[in-house]
């Protein structure tokens, strides 16, 4: 089930213009499995052909998905498995997904697509008070576990108020649903695998920054990345950053700046966001001493405030500076203040140095 | 497949126009702002739905004619040169243009004052000028510009002119139908005599919260006036595709509603006059405006993969507004063809003086960043690079490392 090409490939990442660095083939020593160089769309897109190929019993639907999505992520769904199992629906977010949380009770994996994380509110009663309550409820009678939820989310250079929101927070504070994050096409693959095939609810948000600007070699065969699994991606030992998405890019370049004045930092893939995996982090914070966390969302109330306080309750007497939060600013996403709000990697940069020097 | 079928319904999309009435004299007269009134029948019928319909002959004017002329003129040259503007990346983000819908913008202005409310979506630039705002402040909008109407915070999707009474500029669809209610709410509390027009579209229509909006108004009796401009295309996806009933002026149920040929402005001003007063006397109506937008449903949106080029042509060839009211203008004998085409010259020269005076225009201080997130005196703060000082912005106060953090990020 965990990925074998993880732990022997060297991803390397070249920097490329403003935010977002194009991420190049990894190169795989697993020299029996084909791989193919794949962006992040394709590389979810083969995660649905295949989803649908295994499971006869399950359905990908939501806004506009017939056609292959806004965002290519269902070419070809329609035409090879057939419009009874992938359609269209109209444009209702909350309908939509409580449709999805009834197909699922009915033994079914419903695939739904929500086209942008920003029209995910009216979808929020269900998700928050149906989907998630609905084992707990019922005393294990019934369940949507079948549920996935896949929703483009983050900024993507001129989306704006309503096309650039990370709202990951909000559903990490719901028990019984998963919130998963895939930072590469070759993770996203694995990773939108499992949640379609975990047996419970998950909300999975795709980096749209990352659709076409991330290139991976990508397995071609059937995969599963285990969910609430962090992975370090960047060993170091004098600071500790944790990231998930497309901030991880920013931060990987943050920390090759970082290395170049001394400074050795260890960069975590959260990839679960709910439920987390709190050793992984806090054995790296135990060794580094210090923790940096970057998301895009808004800095109060984002899931790195979550992650700081545990930490700090398990790593109290290791902490050599405080938890520093690179994360968006207090405002709503703006439209020309964009490059402003986001949490760039000089912020990170600077974040590193006086941590480290506190 | 789909476009075999659409074959079939762009002909319900291409009705004929009417022939206009023949003018009593046939006096030449040069550009007449002549007020006498002219009776015009509007193309076609009133389809209605528990309502009796407004008559078909609409009373208008020679400068009435003329102005929708211009206006509707204005509003084409403005949506394409804001395609242009896109094109060359001057104008960012997201850019949802109406050309083809302006006679329901101005039908709708020429039977309403400024105190009756409109509310819409993100299609609202000619929304924006019909409510009487200008050009450069729209183009300074799309360029993010702080001489935009929302001082180049908003964008595109997100005009608004409070002394208009015009809310906006909505980007979430539907989301603006309870809140045109709540608009009403407020107008028939204060007995203001004015009613409020809640803009949305087909796609909307769907929206959960939309009928949650018509039976709120329907039980409060407020003088909303829903109106859906159904241009048959929500995005990608014809309307018989997602609405079982898309008969949208029905779907009030027991609200009452009117269909409207939303390509004939004074079918649509008839028709607006009417649901004022119905709705001042009664409660909410539906007017659905069976409208086109020529272009896709955004810049990003070529609108040919789920409709043919020809079903585009051929509504802008029987159809296009801005053609029927020349035709009546010719006919009527209030311009010649050559004084409308120098009308149409003059409209460019103004729309291209406005684009140019807009890109002169500052883009915003950085500290417009934290402004008007709440009332002033409540800001954000963020730590700054040294991480021990803890930095607030308060509404005009900058913080210096971020505008050097823009230049190096």
């Amino acid at each position: 089930m965990a990925s074998l090409l993880g732990r022997f490939c060297r991803k390397l990442v070249v920097p490329g213009s403003a935010h977002g660095a194009r991420m190049v083939s990894t190169t795989s020593s697993c020299g029996s499995e084909t791989v193919k160089s794949l962006n992040l769309y394709s590389a979810i897109n083969q995660a649905l052909h295949i989803a649908l190929e295994t499971d006869p019993r399950s359905y990908v639907f939501g806004e506009d998905v017939g056609f292959g999505g806004v965002f290519r992520c269902t070419t070809g769904l329609a035409e090879r498995f057939g419009k009874n199992r992938v359609f269209n629906t109209p444009l209702c977010e909350q309908g939509i997904v409580g449709f999805g949380i009834g197909l699922a009770a009915m033994g079914n994996r419903a695939v739904v697509e929500i086209q942008f994380a920003d029209y995910i509110y009216p979808a929020f009663d269900q998700i928050v008070n149906e989907a998630a309550k609905f084992r707990y409820r019922s005393g294990n009678q019934f369940n949507c576990g079948g549920l996935t939820i896949r929703a483009p989310y983050g900024a993507v250079g001129h989306g704006g108020h309503y096309h650039s929101q990370s709202p990951e927070a909000f559903f990490c504070h719901v028990p019984g649903i998963k919130v998963v994050i895939p930072r590469s096409p070759r993770e996203a693959k694995g990773l939108l695998l499992s949640s379609i095939r975990d047996p419970n609810p998950v909300v999975f948000f795709e980096p749209k920054w990352l659709y076409r600007q991330a290139v991976e070699e990508v397995p071609e065969h059937d995969y599963m990345i285990p969910l609430s699994e962090a992975e370090v991606i960047r060993e170091g030992n004098d600071i500790t950053l944790v990231g998930w998405g497309a901030q991880l890019t920013v931060m990987e370049q943050a920390c090759l700046d970082a290395e170049k004045e001394g400074i050795s930092c260890e960069l975590i893939d959260l990839k679960t966001l709910l439920p987390w995996d709190k050793e992984t982090v806090e054995a790296s914070v135990k060794k580094t001493g210090r923790l940096l966390i970057s998301h895009e969302a808004p800095v109060t109330g984002g899931f790195g405030a979550e992650i700081s306080a545990t930490i700090l309750e398990r790593c109290f007497l290791k902490l050599e500076a405080p938890v520093s939060r690179v994360c968006g600013l207090d405002t709503p996403f703006p439209l020309v203040f964009e490059p402003f709000y986001m949490p760039t990697k000089n912020k990170i940069l600077d974040a590193i140095k006086s941590t480290v020097n506190y | 497949m789909a476009l075999s079928r659409l074959s079939s319904r762009s002909t319900t999309l291409l009705q004929p126009l009417a022939t206009a009435a023949f003018p009593t004299s046939l006096r030449r007269r040069h550009i007449s702002t002549d007020t006498t009134p002219i009776t015009v029948e509007t193309s076609l019928p009133f389809t209605t739905h528990l309502v009796e319909p407004p008559s078909r002959a609409v009373e208008t004017s020679s400068e009435e004619l003329l102005s929708f002329f211009r206006d509707m003129a204005l509003m084409r040259r403005m949506e394409i040169a804001a395609d242009s503007l896109y094109k060359a990346k001057l104008i960012r983000g997201f850019c949802h243009l109406y050309d083809g819908q302006e006679a329901v913008a101005i039908g709708m202005e020429a039977a309403i004052t400024r105190r009756d409310a409109i509310i819409t979506s993100y299609r609202d630039h000619c929304t924006f000028l019909g409510r009487g705002g200008g050009l450069f402040e729209a183009f300074s909008e799309l360029m993010g510009r702080t001489t935009g109407c929302s001082k180049g915070k908003g964008g595109s999707m997100h005009f608004y002119k409070k002394d208009a009474s015009f809310y906006g500029g909505h980007g979430i669809v539907g989301a603006q139908a309870p809140l045109g209610c709540g608009l009403a709410f407020a107008q028939k509390y204060s007995k203001e005599e004015a009613v409020t027009f809640t803009l949305y579209g087909d796609g909307a229509a769907n929206q959960g919260q939309l009928f949650e909006a018509l039976n709120i108004a329907a039980l409060w009796d407020l003088p909303a006036v829903l109106v859906c401009e159904n241009n048959h295309y929500g995005m990608g996806t014809a309307e018989w595709r997602s609405a079982k009933s898309p008969a949208y002026f029905k779907r009030g149920d027991y609200v009452p509603g009117l269909k409207v040929d939303g390509m004939d402005a004074l079918a649509v001003k008839q028709a607006c006059k009417f649901a004022k007063e119905y709705a001042l006397k009664n409660g909410p109506i539906i007017l659905e405006m069976d409208t086109y937008r020529y272009h896709g449903h955004s810049m990003s949106d070529p609108g040919s993969t789920y409709r043919t080029r020809d079903e585009i042509s051929g509504v802008r060839q029987v159809r296009d507004p801005i053609d029927r009211v020349r035709k009546l203008i010719i006919s009527h004998d209030i311009a010649t063809e050559k004084e409308l085409k120098d009308m149409e010259k003059e409209v460019r020269k103004d729309v291209d003086a406005a684009v140019a005076q807009a890109k002169e225009s500052p883009i915003p201080k950085p500290s417009e960043l934290f402004t008007n997130i709440y009332v002033k005196g409540f800001g954000s703060e963020s730590f700054g690079a040294d991480r021990k000082e803890l930095r607030k912005c308060r509404h005009t106060k900058i913080i210096s490392s971020l505008s050097t953090e823009q230049t190096q990020a």
